[in-house]
C-alpha cells in the first residue's frame, strides 16, 4: 500500500472567524483521520462550552495559552493520509501581527489554502495572505470560498468573489490558482461533493489536493548539491580511504560521470559514485539525501556547493533580497549578522532598505527605513565572502537565506533572493 | 521513463537524514536519546543510514527509571554492541538516592516526571549540546508545535511561545554555553509512517511490540503488565492475556492492548485500523489535558 504516494505540504492561513479551524477539522473528520479518543475529548469540550453538536474547530487547538485565548499563535502541524497521498498541514494564524508565522508555514508548502467568507468577499486579510503565498512562491493556490450555506449556495455570490480576486491578484506571481465553493461547517465540497451546489463542475477540495500535479514543484533542472558534512570512516575495511560528501540535493539531477565544479573554489572534477546505505545509484535527484565521491582529491568542506560545470549559480557578495523581519528587536543599521544560505554561513550587513511593502495595500514605501517585526521589504545585503546564489523564483532552496543576530543567537529575518 | 519524485516514506527518510547530518555538523557533542521504544530505534536506524559507511557518530543516552521491561534493556545492550557506539545511562534511582528527586506517593505513583531531573543532569554532566529525540508532532497537541531544532534555556526549559522561526530547511542551532537543543528528525512522521517504514526496512524491534501471552491487570482502560512494582488494588486481579504494546515506556504505566498481531505485517494492518491514539494507553498523559505541555516546558523529552 502507498508505494507511489507523494507527500503534499499545504498551509492554511486565517483568522478566528473565517472558518479555518472548522475546515481543517472537517478535512480530518471526513477523511476519517480523527481517532475516537480525540473525538471524545472534543465532544466533552464542546458540551462544556455549550455548543450544539461537535465543534470540529476544537480539534486544531494546541497550546494552553491558545486554548484559553481561542487563537492560534504559532504554526501547528497536522497530518493525515488518504489512499492517494500523505498530507502535512501547516496551520498558521492570520492576523497581521503573525505575518512571520504565515511566512514560516508558507516556506515549505506545495499549496496554500486561502479562505474567503462568501458574505464578505475579498478583504484586506485575503490580499495579505495571497501576497505572502506569492512572495514565498507557493506553487499552487486554492481559494476556498467558505460559508456558502450562508449565501444560499448562490453561484452569483461565488462568481462575485472570483472576480474580486482576479482583479487584485493579476499583478502577483501565482502560477496555479483554483477556486472552490465550500461550506466547512456543513461539509459541502470539502471531502464530499456538494449536492446543494450542483452548478459547480469542479472537484471538491480533498480530491483537488489528492490529484494536483506536484512533481514539478521542485526544480529538477539546475543541479545543486550543498555539502553538509564530509564522511571519512577511517576504518580498517574496504572504506579506509573513503571520502564522501554528504548532503541533500537541493535541485536537479546528479549522475556518476557528470562534470562538476566545486564552488566557491572553482575546482573541477567528475562525480565518481553516488552512495547511499543501500548501495550506489545510477542517478539521484532532489530532494534525496546521498553522499557523493569525486574522481579527484579536492579540499571540500561544509558550505561548499557541488554543481554541474555547465550550469552554475552566481557567486556574489552583493544580494538583493525580499526580507521578512521576524524578531521583536528591530534591525540595527551597520550591524553584522550571520547569514545562512544552504549549509554556508558568512557575515553580512544590510546596506540599504530599498522599499518597504505595506502588506495590506501592497504599496511601496521608500522613505521608511526602519525594520520592525513582520515588516516585508526589499533590501541590499553585502556578505564578507561570496555565496552561491540562485533567484528564489528559480530555486526555493538555493534562493533562500536567514539572518541570525550574533548577540542573541536568534533567527531575526528570512529572505528570498531577487 | 523514470520517475523523478519520491514516495512519501522515502521523502520522510531523506528529510530525517538531512536533520541528523545537520545536528552532526552544527553541534559539538550531540547524543541520541534512546528509550528502547520504536521511535528511538527508528532514529538510530536512520542515523546508521545517514553516516554510512562511517559509524554513528553519536553516543546513545538512556534515561533509566529502573522500572524497565527486562526485554528493553537486553535489546538496548545488543544494539549498542552491534553498532559499536557508546552508551550513556542516566539513572533515576541514583537521582533518588542522591536526594535530587523524591519518589511519588500514592496508587498511581510513577517515575515518569522524575526523569526530567535525571535527563537534565545527564545532559549537563556529559556536556551535551544537542539531544536527538524520537518525538513526533502527531503524538500530542503540544508536540504539534515543536521545531526540528528546539531550543532549551540554561534550565533546560522549553518556551513554546518564544520559539525560533524555522524556515525552509535552514536550521539555527546556535546557543550559549549551558543551553542546549533538542532535535527531532522524525517530526513529520505519523505512527502509521513509522510502522510502514519499520516493515519496509525490516528493522528489529523489542518482542514487546508483538502479540504475546503476558500477566496483566485491567486499569485505567488498558492492560497494565504485572511486575514487581505493581501494587494490586483489592478489586483487581491478574489475568493472562495475549497482548502487545503500542508504545513502550515504564513498565508501571505502559498499557497493552489485546491483539493477535505477531508479525510486522499484522501490526501495520492493526495500526491502520486503530480508532484510538497511540498515547491513549499512556497514563502519564491522562493526568490532565495539558500534561504533556507542562512536562515539556520543564525539560521533558
Amino acid at each position: 500500500m502507498l508505494d507511489n504516494n507523494q507527500l503534499l505540504r499545504f498551509t492554511t492561513a486565517g483568522s478566528v472567524d473565517d472558518g479555518k479551524s472548522t475546515l481543517i477539522g472537517r478535512l480530518l473528520y471526513d477523511s476519517k483521520s480523527i481517532f475516537e479518543d480525540q473525538l471524545e475529548a472534543i465532544e466533552n469540550t464542546s458540551k462544556k462550552k455549550g455548543h450544539d453538536g461537535v465543534d470540529l474547530a476544537l480539534f486544531t487547538d494546541g497550546l494552553k495559552d491558545e486554548r484559553e485565548q481561542g487563537i492560534t499563535i504559532d504554526v501547528a502541524y497536522r497530518y493525515f493520509t488518504t489512499p492517494k497521498r500523505k498530507f502535512i498541514i501547516a496551520d498558521t494564524p492570520g492576523h497581521i501581527q503573525y505575518t512571520r508565522n504565515m511566512v514560516t508555514g508558507a516556506s515549505t508548502a506545495n499549496a496554500a489554502i486561502i479562505l474567503v467568507d462568501a458574505r464578505n468577499g475579498v478583504i484586506e486579510q485575503t490580499r495579505r495572505h495571497t501576497f505572502i503565498a506569492s512572495l514565498l512562491q507557493i506553487p499552487h493556490i486554492i481559494v476556498c470560498i467558505n460559508k456558502m450555506d450562508l449565501v444560499d449556495y448562490s453561484e452569483e455570490a461565488y462568481n462575485k468573489v472570483i472576480n474580486q480576486f482576479e482583479e487584485f491578484s493579476s499583478k502577483m506571481l501565482v502560477k496555479d490558482i483554483r477556486f472552490i465553493p465550500i461550506s466547512a461547517l456543513e461539509g459541502d465540497n470539502v471531502v464530499n461533493r456538494s449536492i446543494a451546489m450542483n452548478w459547480y463542475q469542479g472537484a471538491p477540495l480533498l480530491h483537488t489536493l489528492e490529484t494536483m500535479h506536484i512533481s514539478s514543484d521542485i526544480n529538477k533542472v539546475d543541479a545543486r548539491f550543498p555539502v553538509q558534512t564530509v564522511l571519512r570512516p577511517q576504518s580498517n575495511n574496504e572504506f579506509r580511504d573513503y571520502r564522501g560528501y554528504a548532503g541533500r540535493i537541493s535541485s536537479g539531477v546528479l549522475r556518476p560521470g557528470d562534470e562538476v565544479t566545486i564552488m566557491p573554489s572553482g575546482f573541477t572534477s567528475k562525480i565518481k559514485t553516488i552512495d547511499t546505505f543501500e548501495g550506489t545509484l545510477e542517478e539521484a535527484f532532489a530532494p534525496m539525501s546521498v553522499s557523493v565521491t569525486l574522481e579527484d582529491e579536492i579540499d571540500i568542506s561544509r558550505g561548499d556547493m557541488i554543481v554541474r560545470s555547465n550550469n552554475k549559480p552566481v557567486a556574489s557578495q552583493d544580494l538583493e533580497v525580499m526580507l521578512c523581519w521576524l524578531h521583536n528587536n528591530s534591525a540595527k543599521s551597520r550591524t553584522k549578522y550571520t547569514i545562512r544560505h544552504t549549509s554556508n554561513e558568512q557575515k553580512a550587513m544590510i546596506k540599504d532598505v530599498v522599499y518597504k511593502i505595506n502588506i495590506n495595500t501592497l504599496e511601496r514605501n521608500s522613505e521608511d527605513k526602519d525594520l520592525h517585526m513582520n515588516d516585508i521589504c526589499k533590501v541590499k545585503i553585502r556578505t564578507t565572502k561570496p555565496i552561491m546564489i540562485d533567484s528564489y523564483r528559480e530555486n526555493r532552496t538555493t534562493g533562500s537565506i536567514i539572518l541570525i543576530d550574533d548577540t542573541t543567537n536568534e533567527t531575526v529575518a528570512a529572505g528570498m533572493i531577487v | 521513463m523514470k520517475k523523478y519524485y519520491l514516495n512519501y516514506l522515502d521523502e520522510l527518510e531523506s528529510e530525517a537524514i538531512y536533520v541528523l547530518r545537520e545536528v552532526w555538523a552544527q553541534f559539538q557533542n550531540p547524543v541520541i536519546l534512546f528509550s528502547g521504544g520504536k521511535d528511538s530505534i527508528l532514529v538510530t536506524h536512520l542515523a546508521k543510514k545517514a553516516f554510512h559507511p562511517a559509524k554513528i557518530p553519536f553516543s546513545l543516552m538512556h534515561v533509566d527509571t529502573g522500572h524497565n521491561f527486562p526485554e528493553t534493556i537486553k535489546f538496548r545492550d545488543d544494539l549498542i554492541k552491534e553498532l559499536g557506539v557508546n552508551l550513556i545511562v542516566g539513572s533515576v534511582q541514583e537521582s533518588i538516592d542522591q536526594g535530587r528527586v523524591a519518589e511519588e506517593k500514592g496508587k498511581n505513583a510513577t517515575r515518569n516526571a522524575l526523569q526530567i531531573t535525571t535527563l537534565l543532569d545527564a545532559i549537563e554532566i556529559n556536556k551535551v549540546d544537542c539531544a536527538i529525540g524520537g518525538g513526533r508532532r502527531d503524538e500530542e497537541k503540544a508536540r504539534a508545535k515543536e521545531r526540528f531544532f528546539s531550543h532549551r534555556d540554561d534550565f533546560g526549559q522549553w518556551d513554546p511561545k518564544n520559539q525560533r522561526p524555522e524556515l525552509w530547511n535552514l536550521f539555527n542551532g546556535k546557543c550559549f554555553e549551558g543551553e542546549h537543543f533538542r532535535a527531532f528528525p522524525i517530526s513529520n512522521w505519523t505512527e502509521m509512517d513509522v510502522w510502514n517504514y519499520i516493515k519496509k526496512e525490516n528493522i528489529a524491534i523489542p518482542s514487546l511490540y508483538y502479540a504475546h501471552e503476558r500477566e496483566v491487570v485491567w486499569r485505567q482502560n488498558s492492560w497494565i503488565p504485572n511486575s514487581e512494582f505493581l501494587k494490586l488494588e483489592a478489586h483487581e486481579e491478574i489475568l493472562v492475556k495475549k497482548i502487545r504494546f503500542r508504545t513502550l515506556g515504564d513498565i508501571t504505566i505502559t498499557g497493552g492492548i489485546e491483539s493477535d498481531a505477531d508479525t510486522l505485517e499484522k501490526i501495520a494492518n492493526e495500526v491502520s485500523a486503530m480508532r484510538q491514539t497511540e498515547r491513549g494507553n499512556r497514563s502519564d498523559d491522562k493526568r490532565s489535558e495539558t500534561a504533556m505541555e507542562d512536562r515539556k516546558r520543564q525539560g521533558y523529552f
